[in-house]
């Protein structure tokens, strides 16, 4: 698992590559919160993860919770297909309300 | 099947039965009023409770067999079928099956190939009221629940509420990967992920597992199978599966054990899966804000449906049911369901304590202490009470036994093609629960008894000039301290010449023999008798009316026989209120004691000895009456002195006075009645016995077979 920021102009870029899951999750957890300091338009991108699991679900429900408890904006972006699966087989989607590039999503009418 | 007889399962057992039984009755209002739109209901409801709790238990025969009853009774309810007689009929058929299906799992036996042809004999028969054919659809009866047009209904789906342990994932196991393998039973309909118990960045522990989930799964897999996904994880999670079509009580009974408060018709939406965790969030915002604005918030459901977040069928169905379910349980409150164990204990209870205070009465008369025998009398009437209040736990309306009869005189009727009503009346008299349970079989012997015998074919009926439907009556009402219950018919009554000849050919009474007519009723009674000309299958039953009045013995209660030719019969059974405890009349013959229930005693009067001494000249003028005397001394064969005045008991039972001889007059005694064993069970004029507070034994005398005696010692005096 690897966690890389990058700034563009006000917009802290947090690249999330390898597995959310478990294995990681320790570590993760001070990662994550310690970017939400770093910046109050946060995005990460999950375009390089290869795998996802309840606890990766979690630090990203946790964040996004975080994040809005503290009035700043979290975003996930670059959905990867392992995550688009998790997410849409948690009926996810709606909860981060962040627009995903996928076929399944509209089928989900209620999601 | 392998089940675990369970309370809950017990309770299912007694629910469905009393459902079947609403059923029942709401089918047979239908027969009459085909339009009753509430009896359809009640109908359909009672079918898709059934079929929800049986679904609950895994009972896939009944839950597949009530489902194809269920969707033949929704298109009744959609009007799209008219109820026919055929069909009123064809659903009571489906009633008794759903019955049999019930007793053969309460038995925990397998079903056995009869029970399934019916299934499957009703089943296709339900189906040609669906629409297709019989034909086009072959005994399509194994297969599980069946789906009409295609689409899943909401009926299919179950609902399942997870919340995970937060040792899961450190266990190595990954709650996704359980809500994966759940999809392949189904089709996950709708899943919401809770996040409530997450706590806030500082507490969490990433290794921790919080989610909870919310599942809509449509599948056609059993409960057994849905909770076998979860098994490695059993007790590591809190699972709740809803089976399809729970009723809502179930769904607020899983709303209350689920840790999460939320508003209770938000939840009951989104456990409806008519709206989402989101939207309903939305919606207490928008809520939240509006009453702001306005005075009075608008409630929730409103501001849904105008949002047109969910449609106002289904708000409406959610309010409805919140309403049914609120109305249940304010029903349940008014009842408590008590075991019968517990009341009988508690009678038995009561009975040892009006012993011990008749005990105590005594101790006190003996030593003449008056404050003692004050507080005493205080007692006793307290004791009294508590009594009466105790027996009145145990009394339960006849309606429900008459109910019943609705249904036998319906299929009797059908069975011998004659049209006959049933009226009935005094439904509401109370008697004792024991009671009400031993005198449906001998009520059913006499009620199918007169409709076969009874009531004449209408061809025959027109010809005597009677209207072409029979009736026949059940009424009960109270008489001096017993109930009574009648059963009257308007048929041709008992045929006097028929009844004797056939005595004569069994040799019961001889050629010269003359009798009044209340004897020569009471003929039918005797066992192996029989007057019918040819034996229907109804009449073939084995059970004889010497068993009916055996059975009406055994509770004490007599039963007797108004005929009048042409204009029908009645029988009149009497019964007292209760076995357990009485208000008696004590009195001493030579050494013993003996009690007759008080409410037979008309009046006491001494045996004047210069009028009446005469031996042999076994009665008595009462004010110009003659009244049958019977010597309880000679009758139990007593040795003991003479008394020097003898007073004679006025009794009367079933309309017929008779006089006791007894020597000592005692007054009025609780008695609590204890039977006798099996050794005096042939004893005539004995019933049972009771305990004295002196811890004596007095034996409760059967007045009707003392009476009986009396009268055949008073005309034996007579011919003599």
């Amino acid at each position: 698992m690897e966690l890389s920021s990058e700034r563009h102009e006000n917009r802290l870029r947090l690249h999330a590559a390898g597995e959310l899951t478990i294995y990681h999750a320790a570590d993760l957890k001070p990662a994550l919160l310690g970017a939400l300091d770093q910046g109050d338009d946060i995005e990460i991108d999950l375009s390089d993860v290869c795998e996802l699991d309840s606890s990766g679900v979690q630090l990203l429900m946790l964040m996004k919770r975080e994040a809005a408890a503290a009035g700043k904006s979290l975003s996930l972006s670059g959905h990867s297909p392992a995550v688009l699966e998790v997410f849409e087989l948690l009926g996810l989607g709606g909860w981060f309300g962040d627009p995903q590039v996928l076929p399944a999503a509209t089928q989900r009418g209620e999601a | 099947m392998n089940l675990d007889l369970g309370d809950a399962l017990q309770t299912f057992f007694a629910e469905s039965r009393s459902l079947l039984q609403e059923m029942e009755e709401g089918l047979l209002r239908l027969e009459t009023a085909p339009d009753d739109a509430e009896a359809v209901n009640a109908v359909f409801r009672a079918a898709h409770t059934i079929k929800g709790s049986s679904g609950l238990f895994g009972l896939d025969d009944i839950v597949a067999f009530t489902h194809k009853a269920e969707n033949v009774l929704d298109r009744v309810r959609n009007n799209e079928l008219a109820l026919t007689e055929a069909l009123v009929g064809l659903f009571l058929g489906c009633r008794d099956h759903i019955e049999r299906l019930l007793d053969i799992t309460a038995a925990g036996a397998q079903m056995d190939a009869d029970t399934r042809q019916q299934g499957e004999a009703l089943a296709s028969q339900l189906s040609r009221y669906m629409g297709q054919s019989a034909a086009t659809l072959p005994a399509e009866t194994d297969a599980p629940v069946h789906h009409l047009g295609g689409a899943r209904t909401a009926d299919d789906t179950w609902h399942i509420s997870l919340r995970f342990g937060r040792d899961v994932l450190k266990n190595g196991m990954d709650p996704l990967s359980f809500i994966r393998y759940l999809g392949t039973l189904g089709e996950i309909v709708h899943l919401t992920t809770l996040d409530d118990a997450l706590p806030g960045a500082s507490e969490m522990d990433p290794e921790c597992c919080y989610l909870g989930f919310e599942i809509r799964l449509s599948t056609e897999a059993d409960k057994a199978r849905i909770e076998g996904v979860f098994e490695f994880v059993r007790d590591d999670c809190q699972l709740h599966i809803l089976p399809p079509g729970s009723r809502v009580a179930d769904y607020i009974d899983l709303i209350e054990a689920l840790p999460e408060s939320n508003d209770r018709l938000g939840e009951i939406l989104v456990a409806c899966g008519a709206v989402t965790q989101r939207e309903l969030g939305e919606s207490l915002a928008l809520q939240a804000c509006e009453s702001a604005r306005l005075e009075n918030a608008q409630p929730l459901g409103e501001i849904m449906v105008e949002r047109q977040i969910v449609q106002p069928e289904l708000v409406d169905a959610a309010l409805t049911k919140q309403k049914e379910a609120r109305q249940r349980q304010a029903q349940e409150a008014k009842f408590v369901r008590v075991h019968a164990d517990k009341l009988d204990s508690l009678i038995n209870l009561v009975g040892e304590l009006v012993i011990a205070g008749a005990g105590v009465g005594l101790m006190a008369a003996r030593n003449k202490d008056s404050a003692m025998m004050e507080s005493v009398s205080g007692m006793a009437r307290l004791v009294e009470d508590i009594r009466d209040g105790a027996m009145r736990l145990r009394m339960v309306e006849i309606g429900e036994t008459f109910n019943r009869f609705r249904r036998v005189v319906r299929d009797v009727s059908k069975e011998l093609g004659k049209d006959i009503d049933l009226s009935i009346s005094g439904a509401e008299t109370e008697l004792d629960k024991t009671v009400v349970e031993k005198i449906g079989d001998p009520l059913t012997h006499l009620v199918r008894n007169a409709m076969d015998h009874g009531i004449e074919s209408a061809e025959v009926r027109l010809a005597r000039g009677k209207p072409a439907k029979g009736t026949l009556q059940l009424n009960a009402y109270h008489e001096s301290g017993g109930i009574v219950i009648e059963v009257v018919d308007d048929g041709g009554g008992l045929n006097r010449e028929r009844i004797l000849a056939k005595a004569r050919d069994k040799g019961l009474i001889q050629d010269g023999d003359h009798l009044a007519d209340r004897d020569v009723w009471n003929l039918i009674f005797e066992p192996g008798f029989s007057t019918a000309e040819q034996v229907s299958n109804l009449s073939g039953r084995g059970v004889g009316m010497d068993v009916v009045r055996r059975n009406i013995e055994a509770l004490r209660g007599t039963v007797e026989i108004e005929s009048r030719e042409g204009a029908g019969s009645t029988f009149r059974i009497r019964l007292p209120l209760t076995l357990a405890i009485i208000d008696g009349f004590l009195m001493g013959v030579a050494d013993s004691h003996y009690v007759v229930p008080l409410d037979m005693v008309l009046e006491c009067v001494e045996l004047n000895a210069c009028t009446d001494r005469n031996e042999g000249c076994d009665y008595l003028n009462l004010r110009g009456e003659v009244l049958p005397l019977l010597r309880v001394k000679d009758h139990f064969s007593l040795k003991g002195r003479a008394s020097r005045r003898e007073n004679v008991v006025v009794v009367t039972a079933a309309g017929r006075k008779a006089g006791l001889v007894v020597d000592e007059l005692k007054g009025e005694f609780q008695a609590v009645i204890k039977p006798l064993g099996n050794l005096f069970q042939r004893v005539r004029g004995i019933s049972g016995s009771t305990i004295l507070g002196s811890g004596e034994v007095a034996l409760v005398l059967d007045v009707p077979a003392l009476q009986d005696e009396a009268a055949r010692a008073g005309s034996a005096g007579v011919t003599a």
